[in-house]
């Protein structure tokens, strides 16, 4: 086990957003977080990652508390953040100079992981000049770079377009099955859970708690034609159900 | 094709208006419909140019100078306060109304001032300068520090950045396009400041040379010294233009690809 929580609660102010959320996430795991808009989601991403510090409860990396500490968990959102004004090549190896390595190291790093990130020749570009789904390999790249244990991935697929989206999964799943990152990634999206995920929370409630869990017992190397198999509409179905009566 | 043409096109008519209008202005001053004297004609105006051109040089050596250093000092102070009004909310709340209150002093009130307390050198005309330009800089560069994207620094800090660092790889260069768009503007009142300050006291400048062909009624020359301030305003800008350019690589591809 990679990442353990158990009984996070946050408030802000008065009132409750997240409420005795207890997860956790094993080595190499894909783990999807699937809720309705408004349901904490976020806000456990925060605490998760140490932005902002839990009313109660706790968080261990490995063997170590992590609760509250920020710089230990990577992060991406749905947007790129990439900043117009570096390259892509320096966005990428922007965490690592966060951490303190030289200009020269930190590129040099970002460099020999573009071509596996189907981001061969983009790294002299601006974030301006490439597409939004290139973008996003970008970002997945820096959050990787940032920390190759676990990641946190906020709807990074949600923006773009229905055919780039499912071209980036077949990306997302090819590069995944090579870094082994470890991920739990927010959607609302339940086929792009289904399809991507080994397990997959179902958070609902206000505030939002984890109202039930689901193995996907597929083969890791599924492609997208898994979405026109009965067994995958079964799992939509069970899905479906539990977002309708979360209890 | 179509479209270069076009931009050609578009570009030509200022050109086009200005040309009507000194071709106008010529045939009014030649029809003789005002005196000679009051509004000198176009061909005049650029006659007493020529023969003036070395002085006016020199003089313009002085105000560009001026102008110069105190648009420097004006970055300087400008960035100093910038940074601290936005890394400590009780100085910008002290400093900033402050700020605003010099810009409603009159310019023209306080160069005489200036002067009588710093003698008739450049220093009062560097400072009258530097009070002009700091304020649309400052404003500028607090609007891009505070401009950087919420998310974005959420996601730096849980990448464990710090403060500086923060300012470093996003504050400063998310400012970029503020700050020239405050410095195009600076860059111009700097040369009026010079050339008010001059005005009100000096040895030296296009300023000083102002009063004096004033004062010989050579309204020819005066209108020689007030199309070279507008054109080393206009070079000024667009200096800071290519500057930008330069400095901004990004904000150019981005023009490109729409």
């Amino acid at each position: 086990m990679i990442l353990r929580a158990e009984h996070l609660s946050h408030r802000y102010e008065t009132e409750y957003v997240i409420e005795d959320v207890s997860l956790y996430l094993k080595q190499e795991e894909i783990v999807s977080l699937l809720g309705v808009s408004g349901v904490g989601k976020t806000t456990l991403f925060h605490v998760l990652s140490g932005l902002v510090n839990p009313t109660e409860g706790h968080i261990w990396l490995k063997e170590e508390e992590i609760t509250g500490q920020a710089g230990h968990i990577s992060y991406m959102l749905q947007k790129d953040m990439l900043l117009p004004y570096f390259t892509i090549l320096d966005n990428i190896a922007m965490p690592k100079k966060l951490k303190g390595a030289s200009k020269k190291e930190a590129r040099a790093e970002a460099e020999g992981l573009l071509e596996e990130f189907g981001l061969k020749g983009c790294g002299s570009q601006y974030p301006a000049q490439l597409s939004g789904g290139m973008r996003q390999r970008a970002a997945l790249l820096r959050t990787y770079l940032f920390a190759k244990e676990v990641a946190l991935l906020d709807e990074p697929f949600s923006a773009l377009d229905a055919i780039t989206k499912s071209e980036m999964h077949s990306w997302y799943r090819k590069v995944m099955e090579r870094i082994r990152l470890s991920t739990i990634f927010i959607t609302h999206d339940i086929d792009e859970a289904i399809l991507l995920s080994d397990r997959i929370y179902i958070m609902a409630g206000k505030p939002g708690r984890i109202r039930a869990e689901l193995s996907v017992n597929a083969p890791k190397t599924r492609t997208s034609d898994y979405a026109l198999t009965g067994e995958f509409l079964e799992y939509k179905k069970k899905i479906l159900e539990l977002l309708k009566h979360p209890c | 094709m179509k479209r270069r043409l076009q931009n050609i096109t578009n570009r030509s008519i200022p050109f086009a208006v200005i040309l009507v209008l000194l071709l106008l202005w010529q045939l009014v001053s030649a029809a003789g419909l005002v005196p000679e004297f009051m509004l000198p004609s176009p061909v005049d105006v650029v006659l007493a140019f020529g023969e003036d051109v070395t002085l006016l040089m020199e003089h313009a050596k002085v105000t560009l100078t001026e102008a110069f250093l105190g648009l420097l000092w004006g970055i300087l102070f400008a960035f100093g306060a910038a940074v601290l009004m936005d890394r400590f909310p009780k100085v910008y709340q002290g400093m900033y109304p402050l700020i605003v209150l010099t810009q409603t002093v009159p310019t023209i009130a306080i160069a005489p001032l200036l002067v009588l307390w710093m003698g008739y050198e450049m220093l009062p005309k560097i400072t009258l300068i530097v009070i002009t330009t700091f304020f649309p800089i400052t404003v500028g560069l607090l609007d891009g520090f505070r401009s950087a994207d919420k998310d974005a620094m959420d996601l730096f800090r849980a990448m464990g950045a710090s403060k500086f660092q923060i300012f470093r790889y996003m504050k400063l260069p998310g400012s970029l396009s503020h700050f020239f768009a405050g410095l195009r503007v600076s860059a111009a009142y700097s040369i009026v400041g010079a050339v008010i300050a001059e005005w009100l006291g000096g040895y030296y400048g296009l300023g000083v040379y102002m009063v004096r062909v004033k004062k010989s009624y050579a309204f020819d020359k005066m209108f020689a010294v007030i199309f070279l301030i507008s054109i080393i305003s206009l070079i000024l800008m667009k200096l800071v233009d290519l500057l930008q350019r330069a400095v901004m690589p990004w904000e150019r591809l981005k023009e490109e690809k729409t």
